[in-house]
């Protein structure tokens, strides 16, 4: 923090003049306004980047036999789709929103490693950069999928996996510095009197997540190094010929994978329990139970990797011990979803964007979830496993579950962040299409998977034509409404739109709200006092 | 306790001491799992060479089938299969049995079979005195040989089960050689 830079300009970063110091702006930023909004925007573009590969994959999906893309390159996309979306997409802007929310809403300063802030973020866009230059690579990118499983990405694995195996590592590195970053902000910054509480739950869901990070990003980090091994220094991990066991890399990487799924869900928890108190103008219900219902499930999510792996033949006896594991995930879940469908229950609940969005998430994640439970079930799982109908499960969990959250967030904050209103009109029109084709789309994938269409598979039977062409003629819709949404922003960022007051929102309550719209480039020098009735 | 979080300097060094932690748990996964597997016999994998059963106790009052069969992994042009593929024995009886292997791939190869016993909590009942996979096996071109598997099943085999597979994958281990490789020609 310079504060003689404070004392010059209390809203701008510094005399940005020229294109070279509005670039070394960005580049050398320790703000976390300033990172925040960098990782939102990496965010927003790999949004596009990875839809438009989805796009791609369901253009060839379109009708059976279509030959679009070839299926070399239809491997190479839904791999690149999974890990950008997940990796590039959800992981950065759940990041970004902490970044500008956590000290905000805690009464810090800055994040507590500034510095370190800066290079998690400029991490990442190389990181991206290895990963997708395989694409222009003579010789297949990485196509096995984003669990690069092994042998496939060991013994079978194209030369480029060399790249992701450093991508992913990159990758990781930043997320670990991110998680550190949080934790040490979240302990140490927190403003006279803001106990913990008192911290609002999205604090307290990032505080959770952060660990969940901590504890699993250097698992993933350790299995592409032993793939990196395998691959170069002829160690046999994951290959039996040389005394290794290909199960073990499932095991590994499902320690990591499964924490992961939840990494990229409790942050939306946390917006949910900012969006639909405010929105319904009253208190979250049950507070406490929140915070502990977020930690019971980071716990367990810990102790139920191996449900991704029921048929690969592990013994009875931990299919049931993991079968139980996963059900009971369920009652936490099912705690938050009761806690905000009563902050809901007898409030006066207006429905802007972000409340739709809001409603949206309660009753799609709700019903991803329900085919979570139908997928934890040891013979069931037998019939759907690698059917669409788990390519059905996990996009209801992650797209009405982190995306939806995500946008919620983006239309609450949003006009905090610029001092401008977004269009309502236009955040409605996106809304609505955005929800109806996301069901459009992924709804008839349960009853693909039901009647035993595979995954990962370029074409498809004769029976199957109707319901792909559906999914298809949704996903386009869905890709294209999202412009609405970057329209949206941009006109925002740039001011269109009403200025807004300090407070926004009737109904929101937080130390965010009591900063002018938009904050001041450095907010909340002098710690805030915090009153009791919060 | 609380203090120590709150130092400002010494949280962010206990983090990163925990994600290093937690790098190296990744690696420690590889041993514990080897181990419960062992102990268990979830992976169905046999354990190394064990004396001949004269002194057990050979229990007459029942039959177990034991079935052999041979993959080979990947393209391996080999051919691979077992002689008997299948008898009957009493739990404690010795028995030698023979896979035939034929080095088709048209160069000199190194390879290695891996074990499993199916259902996989008969595993550590299946107890080998000689077996050609307890090494790896260098084969010339065109070498055929008859490899045995002298073996007996332990009597306290649990009663219920009555049928158990032993299978082997050949792998090609030109790329993880060791040391200890057998050569010896088997009988034909």
């Amino acid at each position: 923090m310079n504060s003689i830079e404070h004392a010059v300009d209390q809203h701008a970063p510094y005399n940005s003049q020229g294109f070279f110091s509005k670039v070394t702006r960005w580049i050398f930023t320790t703000n976390h306004k300033d990172i925040g909004t960098l990782y939102l925007w990496l965010s927003l573009i790999m949004f596009f980047v990875g839809g438009a590969m989805a796009l791609l994959i369901r253009a060839e999906l379109f009708q059976p036999g279509a030959r679009i893309i070839s299926p070399e390159i239809f491997n190479q996309m839904t791999t690149f789709h999974g890990l950008i979306m997940v990796f590039g997409v959800i992981m950065p802007a759940m990041v970004g929103l902490a970044n500008w929310q956590i000290p905000m809403m805690i009464g810090a300063p800055d994040m507590a490693l500034p510095r370190l802030n800066n290079w998690s973020f400029w991490i990442l866009p190389f990181a991206f950069a290895l990963l997708v230059s395989t694409l222009f690579m003579s010789g297949p990118a990485p196509n096995f999928g984003w669990t690069f499983y092994a042998p496939l990405s060991t013994t079978y694995g194209p030369k480029s996996t060399d790249f992701m195996i450093f991508s992913i590592h990159l990758l990781g590195l930043s997320s670990i510095l991110g998680a550190i970053n949080i934790i040490a902000t979240i302990f140490n910054l927190r403003a006279p009197g803001m106990t913990f509480m008192k911290m609002p739950i999205f604090v307290w869901s990032w505080l959770i997540t952060a660990f969940l990070l901590l504890a699993v990003m250097p698992v993933l980090a350790g299995v592409v190094t032993m793939m990196l091994a395998d691959r170069h220094f002829g160690t046999s991990f994951f290959n039996a010929a040389g005394g290794g066991d290909p199960i073990l890399f499932q095991h590994v990487f499902w320690f990591f994978g499964h924490p992961e799924v939840y990494i990229l869900i409790m942050p939306a928890f946390g917006v949910m329990s900012e969006v639909i108190p405010t929105f319904s103008r009253k208190k979250i219900f049950g507070y406490k139970f929140m915070i502990y219902a977020i930690s019971v499930i980071a716990f367990l999510s810990l102790l139920v990797w191996a449900h991704h792996m029921f048929t690969s033949g592990i013994p009875l006896v931990s299919e049931l011990f993991f079968m139980y594991a996963t059900m009971l995930i369920a009652v936490p879940t099912g705690v938050k979803i009761f806690n905000w469908v009563a902050t809901i229950y007898k409030g006066s609940v207006t429905f802007e964007t972000p409340m739709l969005f809001a409603i949206a998430f309660l009753f799609l994640f709700t019903l991803g979830g329900f085919s979570g439970l139908m997928l934890s079930i040891v013979p069931a799982d037998y019939q759907y496993q690698d059917t669409y109908f788990v390519v059905a499960h996990f996009h209801y969990v992650l797209i009405p579950g982190s995306v939806y959250a995500i946008m919620a967030a983006i239309y609450y904050w949003l006009p905090k962040w610029t001092g401008h209103r977004y269009n309502e009109r236009l955040g409605q029109w996106h809304f609505w299409l955005t929800v109806i084709s996301t069901n459009l789309t992924f709804f008839p994938m349960h009853f693909l998977g039901l009647a035993g269409m595979p995954r990962r598979i370029p074409d498809y039977a004769l029976q199957f034509a109707d319901f792909n062409m559906i999914a298809t003629i949704g996903a386009f819709i869905f890709g294209f409404s999202q412009l609405l949404f970057l329209i949206n922003i941009v006109r925002t960022v740039r001011g269109k739109g009403p200025h807004v007051s300090n407070q926004v929102w009737e109904g929101a309550h937080g130390l965010e709200w009591t900063l002018p719209s938009p904050p001041p480039y450095h907010t909340f020098s002098s710690p805030p006092t915090i009153d009791e009735c919060k | 306790m609380t203090s120590f979080f709150l130092n400002k300097k010494k949280l962010p060094l206990l983090l990163t001491i925990i994600a290093i932690l937690m790098f190296g748990f990744g690696f420690a996964l590889v041993p514990v799992y080897t181990l419960l597997c062992k102990a268990t016999g979830i992976n169905g994998k046999t354990g190394g060479p064990t004396q001949l059963g004269l002194l057990e106790e050979i229990d007459n009052t029942r039959w177990v089938t034991i079935q052999f069969i041979a993959t080979n992994n990947a393209n391996l042009n080999w051919a691979f299969y077992p002689k008997t593929t299948s008898i009957k024995l009493h739990p404690g009886e010795n028995t030698l049995i023979y896979y035939y292997a034929e080095n088709n791939s048209g160069k000199a190869m190194t390879v290695q079979a891996i074990p499993s016993v199916t259902p996989g909590k008969a595993a550590k009942y299946v107890k080998k005195t000689e077996c050609f996979c307890f090494t790896q096996q260098n084969f010339k071109i065109g070498e055929k040989r008859d490899m045995p598997v002298l073996f007996h099943v332990d009597a306290n085999l649990p009663k219920e089960i009555n049928t158990l597979s032993l299978s082997y994958t050949l792998f090609n281990a030109d790329k993880y050689k060791k040391a200890a490789t057998s050569e010896k020609q088997g009988h034909l």
